[in-house]
């Protein structure tokens, strides 16, 4: 499809371990439209991470093409890959990379430091709207250390979505959390796909996470084994109100 | 980037770990340190020395006789029983010479100073009329200096030093218009001079009479020769012009061949000054040396915890590309963090070495000059030390791998 966000054919990722060669991505093939929330599932060691740094512009494919919005990413250099990253893409990490000793709202301003077309007035007010649609913009002088896990990711995602990126990548951003917590930031990350109409390319391992996105790309072995729309996409925040009630105890 | 948001990133770093910020810049605040404090012991002494000898007449040019014949077994005469300069020679000085403003012969006498029943063993100085303005630039405190006229006459008249006047005089009497005698000859005090302190080597140059040289040359000594010329350059730079004209001069007087040594020596005070302060100079580059060892050990240390610092923060660098830092974003901010570290470190340092230069001076009355110049090299210093140190590990940085340095543990 011409005007695919997301392109990639033949997609192939090789490292290199001595004598011998892992094939983590051996020919990946599939497109992702703007708009779209899509799940990526698959065993451990099925080449999940590898696919998502790269279409992060983080790591380059051995093999294969990667057009993002149009533009193949195999002809830019390492400083336009930077640009890319901080322009079009928010990344959430599984295990939040939020810098310690800083706080909340600092992390949150930091990809915006790497935009100097934005001064520090508007950088700081952007932190803070970004803050308030995660719903942290009470913990803004919070250190990393004197949150939540939940809250901390809540945090990485407000860094994500700071910079206005066209779509945000996610890799297992729930895996460290609770079920409740869990539905608490895919509901968070609904409202940015349906409000917002933010791309989300979203890695997970759980099949009921999988269940609030509109299609599932699951891997095998390097390899696409299944890619199937999802007819009946589960609203987060119902799932989340649906949970037990269980802090009464 | 821009440079308030590149100074912003590195100064929050730093802050996140102080106490090691703080470690890597004693290094250099110790080098810095030293280095101003060393430069102002050694400047101190110079700028002092130097004070002295002006002190005496920064433009006095001094002439001796000086054997240019060897006798029997090759041994010269002692210059003391040489009589070679004449009155006739410091007038020819004067006619001839353009580069002078005063010339004035010279002789001394030792001898007692006497008032009454008190006396002081002193010395006698017979010279002209300008030789305590001009020459000397000593001022007279109360009374008159002497005359031409006196010079003329070989008038008994004198001008007394300070100490003169304190130790026959005692008790506070004018010694203004008392006749005191210098041995046998009565000498009526018209002046009293204004106190000099010691010289350089320590002699009291407030312990002398000073009367017109025909005074002392007939009158007390009894000779046809003087023992000295001083005289005096038009400033310090023409020193050397004026004792060439003098030499030029002087080997006419004397009738000297081409061929034969000059029978008198110049001395200037400029060259005394070039002398020792040039000796300090040395003192001064020897001691910036080894306080600048210290500030390249201090940047070394820059570079040490630089290197231990990217390796420990490669997670938060993959953080900062994934994000959109570039690779010349990580490169300067790191520079930025070891130039910050040897800015602040060397401002503390220039502090710290103004305060125990001063503390030098206030305890040991050690003479210190805190120039200007060393603490601007100094600071240049570490600015260059900070770039020069901390680009490796930053350009190191800089070129990690954005997802290696993610994975890093
Ligand atoms: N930097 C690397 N060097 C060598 N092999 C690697 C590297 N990164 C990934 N691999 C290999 O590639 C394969 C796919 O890894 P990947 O991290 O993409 O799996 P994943 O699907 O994300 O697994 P998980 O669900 O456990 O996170 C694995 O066999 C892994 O060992
Ligand atoms: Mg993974």
């Amino acid at each position: 499809m011409a005007n695919a966000i997301l392109d990639i054919q033949h997609l192939k990722r090789e490292f290199k371990m001595g004598s011998e060669i892992v094939r983590a991505l051996k020919g990946v093939t599939f497109d992702v439209q703007p708009g779209e929330f899509i799940t990526i599932m698959g065993s451990s060691g099925s080449g999940k991470t590898t696919l998502l740094n790269i279409l992060g512009c983080l790591d380059q494919p051995t093999d294969g093409d990667y057009l993002l919005d149009g533009v193949n990413v195999k002809n830019l250099s390492r400083n336009e890959l930077a640009r890319l990253r901080n322009r079009k893409i928010g990344f959430v990490f599984q295990s939040y990379n939020l810098l310690a000793r800083t706080s909340a709202l600092e992390n949150v301003e930091l990809p915006l430091l790497y935009n100097s077309t934005i001064s520090s007035h508007e950088r700081k007010e952007k932190a803070i709207k970004a803050l308030e649609a995660v719903k942290l913009a009470d913990r803004m002088d919070h250190l990393p250390n004197q949150l939540s896990g939940g809250q901390q990711q809540r945090v990485a995602i407000a860094r994500a979505l700071v910079n206005e990126p066209v779509m945000i990548l996610a890799d297992e951003a729930t895996g460290n959390l609770d079920t409740r917590t869990s539905y608490e930031i895919m509901s968070l990350i609904q409202d940015l796909n349906t409000q917002q109409g933010k791309t989300i390319v979203f890695v997970t391992h759980e099949p009921d996470i999988a269940a609030f996105s509109s299609r599932t790309v699951t891997l095998k072995d390097g390899r696409v084994v299944k890619d199937s729309k999802n007819e009946n996409v589960k609203s987060a925040k119902e799932a989340l109100e649906s949970l037990p009630v269980n802090d009464d105890y | 980037m821009n440079v308030v948001n590149l100074f912003r990133i590195a100064w929050k770093a730093l802050l996140r770990n102080k106490l090691r910020a703080f470690l890597t810049m004693l290094g250099i605040i110790i080098g810095v340190a030293s280095v101003i404090t060393m430069v102002a012991i050694g400047q101190g002494s110079k700028q002092s020395i130097r004070d002295q000898l002006s002190g005496m007449g920064s433009n006095m040019i001094n002439i001796r006789p000086s054997s240019n014949v060897t006798v029997g077994g090759g041994a010269r005469l002692g210059a003391s029983s040489l009589q070679t300069l004449k009155v006739e020679d410091v007038d020819a000085i004067k006619e001839k010479v353009n580069f002078i403003t005063a010339v004035s012969p010279g002789l001394q006498a030792s001898g007692q100073a006497i008032n009454g029943a008190l006396n002081w063993p002193t010395t006698i100085q017979g010279v002209s009329p300008d030789y305590l303005p001009i020459i000397r630039e000593w001022k007279i405190k109360e009374g008159l200096n002497f005359t031409e006229e006196d010079v003329k006459t070989m008038a008994k008249v004198c001008v007394i030093g300070q100490t003169i006047a304190e130790n026959i005089f005692p008790g506070g009497q004018n010694p203004i218009g008392q006749t005191i005698r210098f041995g046998k000859i009565p000498l009526k005090v018209i002046g009293v001079l204004a106190e000099k302190g010691e010289n350089t080597f320590g002699q009291d140059q407030d312990d002398i009479i000073i009367a017109p040289y025909t005074t002392v040359q007939k009158r007390i000594l009894a000779v046809p020769y003087v023992q000295t010329i001083y005289a005096s350059a038009v400033n310090e730079q023409s020193s050397d012009t004026a004792t060439q004209e003098i030499t030029v001069v002087l080997r006419k007087q004397h009738k000297l061949k081409a061929s034969d040594e000059d029978d008198f020596t110049i001395r200037t005070q400029a060259e005394l000054i070039s002398t020792i302060s040039s000796t300090s100079e040395l003192l001064t580059v020897l001691l910036a040396a080894i306080a600048g060892i210290s500030l390249v050990v201090g940047g070394i240390g820059i570079m040490n915890i630089m290197y231990v610092s990217v390796t420990e923060r490669t997670k938060e660098i993959g953080l900062r590309m994934s994000i959109g830092a570039r690779g010349i974003d990580i490169l300067l901010q790191f520079l930025v963090e070891a130039i910050l570290i040897s800015i602040t470190g060397g401002i503390i340092g220039v502090a710290l070495g103004i305060a125990s230069a001063e503390l030098v001076h206030a305890l040991l009355q050690w003479p210190i000059l805190v120039s200007e110049s060393s603490i601007i090299l100094s600071f240049m210093v570490c600015a260059v030390t900070g770039v020069f140190f901390g680009y490796y590990p930053a350009q190191k940085a800089s070129k990690l791998d954005p997802i290696e340095a993610l994975r890093y543990e």
